[in-house]
């Protein structure tokens, strides 16, 4: 292993070459990902592509069957204590003591990070003054909601103060408010200095939170910039055209003005538009949405999810 | 949230917690996992004062040890004289064998804890820090131990009421209480690793039940010589038998095969050590794959 000689141009995480496998199931194929340190990178792939496994390999949860990975300069497999010190991860299933109160998850966490039981005892205290856990800190974690779940999830990872903060979809399962406390969480944690490595499913999250996006599918990058640069791609919005039965019968990227909004309908409803027949213009609907991440696989890949379902959600058919 | 508030000073604290340190921090949690959950700690200390009367009440009249019976010497030794009626010997004979049955099942616990760390993610939680995680199956090892050894206590204090005649010295007591914790580390090692190897606190709860069963079928509550030849022939070579005449001899004198001391001792190493060793290849191995 090669030491850097100048810690300030090392990345907080290097990921070379990257390949896993359950049995025959191959899960990550050669995965290749940096991030600077202060940097807030998002991993943005659908369900099954890959993030989970990535992210346990950086935690020395898991060891990869090739391929290299460091985190602060420390190799995962050959030092995984000095990964631990400087690496924090939070789960999606938010692993709480739910027999504990709060505020007692905070101070065991805090102990295991090396506090006396005095110390550990303010630092608890901070911590959830800090994510306004004070009222629920003397509650048992297991009566807590979703959101102060999560909150208590993300304090626990904090408290042992790491270079890299890795959360995988911190905001999965939380209802709209919730997800801006954690959204505005990490927007402060990352003004701080922190490297914080997320993954989500969500294209809105990644281009609020993070300054590059990573896209995973089928355990690889496919794609990887600013977001900003992924937008270009995929468009700022989509046009979606409906046909009565509300079947979707043309989906365009588009920047959202009336101007290219009109040129894309002129240019499937028109006369040698994808949509054709008498009448279509009184037929079909139009909606104009947020991409997600199926529009974003699409225009780097090609492929549409088999499951189409995550796309549609929030647009009902319209009652035949 | 308020993002105002200023974070107080950092003080110091040390680079890496050591063992025993983060070891302290699992049984204090495991402690208090014991006392909130007001169900088993109900069960614990009611199982053994039902379980006593039980025995004692219920089906020792039935119970036919024998007039001096395999506990041969009780009638000449100590208070309980020839005037000794039918329940004081059965209650003196039952005692170590209810003893072993409440400790089964106040360890059988540890299973369903260690498979609830392992399917919650916590575990994996503990495994992302720079601490020896695996302490956190020890620590529910030692909290089950102390939580046993209270039972015990209860179990003695109900016997001593409703007959038990113990005659043993402070020294056959201490050996007494140290072989109970033995046999208590090694069911609960046990059950720890079947709480590793479960995948579930149900599976855990449903494949730990098997080893309740074990007291049953040993000297616990008749003696094997009653019991159909190939069953007596398992009573006697399985570890529980052992142990429980190793405790009857010592808190009773009650006469014990030559050497089944040093057996009932060697099983309970014996299992500790490869239940111990088990449990720790399976946290390294099972840990981390949900």
């Amino acid at each position: 292993m090669s030491v850097p000689s100048s810690t300030a141009s090392r990345p907080a995480v290097e990921i070379r070459g990257l390949v896993k496998s359950f049995g025959t199931q191959p899960v990550l194929a050669g995965v290749d990902l940096a991030v600077a340190p202060g940097e807030v990178v998002a991993l943005l792939g659908r369900n099954g592509a890959g993030k989970t496994t990535l992210l346990s390999i950086l935690a020395t949860l898991l060891q990869p069957d090739a391929g290299t990975a460091t985190v602060c300069g420390h190799d995962v497999v050959t030092d995984p204590v000095a990964v631990r010190r400087s690496l924090s991860l939070t789960g999606q299933f938010a692993a709480v003591d739910e027999v504990l109160t709060g505020e007692e998850n905070l101070r065991m966490l805090a102990e295991l990070a090396g506090w006396s039981t005095r110390d550990a005892r303010r630092v608890a205290a901070a911590a959830l003054d800090r994510f306004g856990l004070a009222d629920a800190g003397r509650r048992r974690a297991g009566t807590y909601s979703g959101g102060l779940r999560r909150r208590l999830d993300l304090a626990l990872g904090l408290v042992s103060q790491p270079t890299v903060l890795v959360l995988d979809e911190p905001t999965t399962g939380l209802d709209p408010a919730s997800r801006r406390d954690v959204h505005e969480q990490v927007e402060q944690l990352a003004a701080a200095g922190t490297t914080v490595l997320l993954t989500t499913q969500y294209l809105e999250e990644a281009d609020r939170l993070a300054d590059r996006v990573a896209v995973l599918e089928d355990g690889r990058i496919v794609a990887e910039g600013a977001p900003a640069q992924l937008k270009s791609r995929v468009g700022t919005e989509v046009v979606e055209l409906r046909d009565a039965a509300g079947r979707v019968v043309a989906e365009r990227p588009s920047d959202g003005t009336a101007g290219d909004v009109r040129r894309i309908l002129t240019d499937c409803l028109g006369g040698t538009g994808a949509v054709g027949g008498p009448d279509r213009e009184a037929a079909y609907r139009v909606d104009i949405r947020r991409p997600s991440l199926d529009d974003v696989l699409f225009a780097l890949t090609g492929d549409r999810s088999a499951d189409p379902a995550p796309a549609r959600a929030g647009h009902p058919a319209p009652v035949a | 949230m308020s993002s105002l508030s200023v974070p107080p000073p950092i003080p110091f604290r040390a680079p890496t917690v050591g063992p025993l340190r983060s070891g302290w921090v699992f049984v204090r949690r495991s402690a208090r996992h014991s006392l909130r959950n007001v169900e088993t700690l109900l069960m614990g200390l009611m199982l053994p004062v039902v379980l006593m009367l039980l025995f004692t009440f219920v089906f020792g009249g039935a119970f036919d040890i024998g007039p001096a019976g395999p506990v041969g010497s009780v009638g000449s030794v100590g208070p309980v004289g020839s005037g000794a009626g039918h329940r004081e010997l059965y209650a003196t004979y039952v005692t170590p064998g209810i003893v072993l049955l409440c400790a089964g099942f106040g360890a059988a616990g540890t299973a369903v804890e260690v498979a609830q760390d392992l399917s919650t993610g916590w575990v994996d939680r503990l495994r992302t820090l720079p601490v020896r995680s695996a302490g956190v199956v020890t620590g529910a090892v030692v909290a089950s131990l102390v939580r046993n050894l209270l039972a015990t206590g209860v179990v003695v204090g109900v016997g001593l009421l409703v007959g038990f005649r113990p005659t043993a010295g402070v020294l056959h007591w201490l050996a007494a209480v140290g072989l109970i914790a033995l046999f208590v580390l090694a069911i609960t090692w046990l059950y720890a690793a079947i709480g590793l190897v479960a995948g579930s606190p149900q599976a855990a709860s449903a494949y730990g039940f098997v080893l309740l069963f074990l007291p049953y079928l040993s000297s616990a509550f008749v003696p094997t010589s009653t019991m159909p030849a190939v069953l007596s022939w398992i009573a006697d070579h399985q570890p529980v038998t052992p142990v429980i005449d190793t405790l009857r001899a010592l808190l009773t004198g009650a006469p014990a095969r030559a050497g089944s001391g040093w057996v009932a001792v060697l099983w309970c190493v014996g299992i500790s050590v490869a239940a111990a060793l088990w449990a720790g290849w399976l946290f390294r191995h099972r840990a981390g794959r949900r």
